[in-house]
């Protein structure tokens, strides 16, 4: 199977369905003529000239606000907006047009629009650059919000979200973007709204996505060594939340740590473990963890930074802790 | 002088009179499922005119005092009174209100509730009509008040620097909900502030429904050319308050007094003379009005309220 960059599985996402659909269009900053700030769409002007790669000025509102103007009269455009921070430049754009049009106006119009972005630490790019900022999406009905955290997913969860009829905010991490891996050569499309177990195991699920399914899945390898078998769930949409696929998998374990980037404070955690107390509270060995960025603002310093952000110590701590309480009710 | 189209535009102005009088009625008598509901009396002349001025692909965008908009662009009374009433009839099934009535089969892109919000959807829908080369124009209706936020900088900018098909109409009714346009910004020239963005300004009288037609008829087959947007400031009043609520105190009663004596709707027989817009035209068209104001509430009366499980569909297409 072809090994391919993060980068370049959406590269190819974005080639296909722009030869597939001719009313499949991208803007945004330094996208065309530079490439795009993560080289994401590369090359994709000399392919598809400036009428379908359009540079945009620096107006990150009216960029959002065009691609739902567009979507809304028979064009499925993709947004770039270079970094999840300037998100909140268009939020009206993102909370009050985009997610309500469809509602508001009893269906008689669709917003077919991709927002893609990128979030997340790892190259000190201080506190208005690094941030993880999901939950404000996901804490608006009408809006789908997408986190791959490999290639392959990339690759055909941004296929799906530019066939998808709803706006979606699709969010990239920086610190995935050189990450290689397997994707298959045919081409396929991965449903939203599909968790993937991404390794099995008896004792204890881990739920994460996006860049901490890196960590998670090495936490998961470190444990294998101390006879700790870890299920991990990569959750891959984040709104709609696939619960069937979580719940199933600790129905089994009985125990859930979940782990993510964003701060913790009102974090994707703290629904994920909201819904897993109400639908298996007798089932559970020990409460549900969460392990989160700590409610700071980031720093540019790395080394600072990487104090911020969850680590593999912290994991496994949360790990023991879910375990010890399943041996104090033992003893 | 069109003798019909001066007709016509009489007559949708007073229309849009006539309904949102109604609504206001209607209100009072508790009749409306929502409390949000802005009229636009006085300022109808601009909705009249720029609307005239558009073909049947063309798109606008309208704001939270839309009814106008919605009106002179062919949208139906009957459904609009019952989406007012809160009726599953309603254009946008009882859930939108006032501030969010929508047609997209006569291209009506929405009422929008943000000062601004859908300065960008303009300029988007206007793209696409360039990409797509649909030969389509969009129409982007907005206040004053939004012309001081950052987005219509942005959206206008946008639009000029690609030539996109966008007519900017800016309704100036000289207030932002209280605060006069006077006290709000600093270049109340639209020439002036269209200079900015390297593209046309047009100052015209907003009570003047021949003046806005033309205005915006020139507008419309510049963008239509691929000319590039215009931008244009009509000077109008809002000759009642913001809302319901709001008895208007931050201005005076003289001024009020001389703003309302210039009425579109008396400007525009006074300008045409009886030998166009006779006693009896008028006359015919109060009756037609009332005739269709009483069917589209009584339409709205007997349809059925929005069921509460509708809530969630159309969350997500």
């Amino acid at each position: 199977m072809p090994i391919m960059m993060y980068r370049d599985a959406l590269r190819r996402a974005l080639y296909e369905e722009m030869k597939a659909d001719p009313s499949v269009f991208v803007l945004g900053e330094d996208i065309g003529l530079y490439g795009g700030a993560y080289a994401v769409t590369k090359g994709l002007l000399e392919e598809f000239g400036p009428d379908r790669i359009r540079d945009t000025p620096m107006s990150e509102a009216a960029i959002v606000g065009a691609a739902i103007g567009a979507a809304m009269v028979g064009g499925r455009p993709v947004a770039e907006i270079m970094y999840v921070d300037f998100m909140t430049l268009t939020m009206d754009q993102v909370v009050n047009q985009a997610a309500k049009i469809h509602f508001m106006f009893g269906g008689q119009i669709k917003v077919p629009c991709v927002i893609r972005t990128q979030q997340g630490t790892g190259r000190g790019a201080g506190a208005q650059h690094s941030q993880s900022l999901e939950s404000w999406f996901i804490h608006t009905p009408g809006l789908k919000v997408v986190a791959p955290s490999t290639p392959a997913d990339a690759y055909g969860l941004l296929r799906a979200s530019i066939q998808d009829d709803n706006p979606v905010i699709f969010l990239e991490h920086k610190g995935l973007y050189a990450v290689k891996d397997e994707v298959p050569e045919e081409p396929f499309v991965t449903s939203l709204g599909v968790a993937d177990v991404r390794r099995t195991g008896s004792d204890v699920t881990l739920i994460s996505y996006s860049r901490t399914m890196q960590l998670a899945l090495e936490v998961a390898a470190q444990l294998e060594q101390r006879d700790i078998s870890v299920e991990v769930v990569d959750l891959r949409t984040l709104q709609p939340l696939d619960m069937e696929t979580v719940l199933r998998s600790v129905e089994k374990t009985r125990r859930a740590v979940v782990l993510h980037e964003a701060v913790m404070t009102g974090g994707l955690g703290a629904e994920v473990s909201a819904r897993i107390t109400e639908a298996l509270f007798h089932q559970l060995l020990s409460p549900v963890r969460r392990v989160a960025a700590a409610d700071a603002p980031l720093p540019a310093n790395v080394a600072l930074e990487k104090y911020v952000v969850p680590n593999a110590e912290q994991v496994i701590r949360a790990i023991e802790e879910t375990l010890a309480v399943k041996q104090q009710i033992a003893r | 002088m069109n003798r019909e189209l001066t007709k016509s535009l009489y007559r949708t102005m007073l229309l849009i009179r006539r309904t949102e009088e109604r609504i206001l009625e209607e209100m009072m008598k508790g009749k409306l499922a929502s409390t949000m509901c802005h009229v636009s009396i006085g300022q109808e002349a601009v909705a009249a005119g720029t609307c005239s001025a558009m073909q049947p692909q063309d798109y606008l965008t309208s704001t939270h005092r839309g009814h106008g908009h919605f009106i002179a662009r062919g949208g139906g009374l009957d459904r609009m009174m019952a989406e007012l009433f809160g009726k599953e009839t309603g254009y946008c099934k009882g859930r939108g209100g006032s501030m969010h009535i929508t047609d997209i089969s006569i291209g009506h892109l929405g009422a929008n509730g943000i000062v601004g919000g859908h300065l960008g959807i303009a300029a988007g829908a206007g793209l696409w009509s360039q990409i797509s080369k649909n030969n389509a124009v969009t129409v982007c209706f907005f206040g004053e008040g939004a012309t001081n936020e950052g987005i219509t900088h942005e959206s206008v900018n946008m639009s000029a620097l690609w030539k996109l098909p966008v007519v900017y109409v800016v309704e100036n009714n000289h207030y932002a909900m209280s605060l006069a346009w006077e006290r709000s910004t600093a270049q109340q020239s639209f020439i002036e502030k269209a200079k900015a963005y390297g593209i046309p300004g047009v100052d015209v009288d907003g009570q003047d429904a021949l003046a806005v037609y033309e205005a915006a008829s020139e507008a419309i087959d510049r963008a239509r050319k691929g000319e590039g947007p215009t931008l244009i400031g009509a000077h109008t009043y809002r000759f009642l308050g913001h809302s319901r609520a709001d008895p208007s105190k931050y201005r005076s009663p003289e001024e009020e007094e001389r703003e309302r004596a210039r009425d579109p709707l008396t400007i525009m027989r006074t300008k045409v003379g009886s030998d166009v817009l006779s006693d009896s035209d008028v006359e015919a068209y109060e009756a037609e009005v009332k005739q269709m104001l009483d069917a589209a509430v009584k339409f709205a009366e007997d349809s059925p309220l929005a069921q509460p499980s509708t809530v969630f569909e159309d969350i997500y297409a």
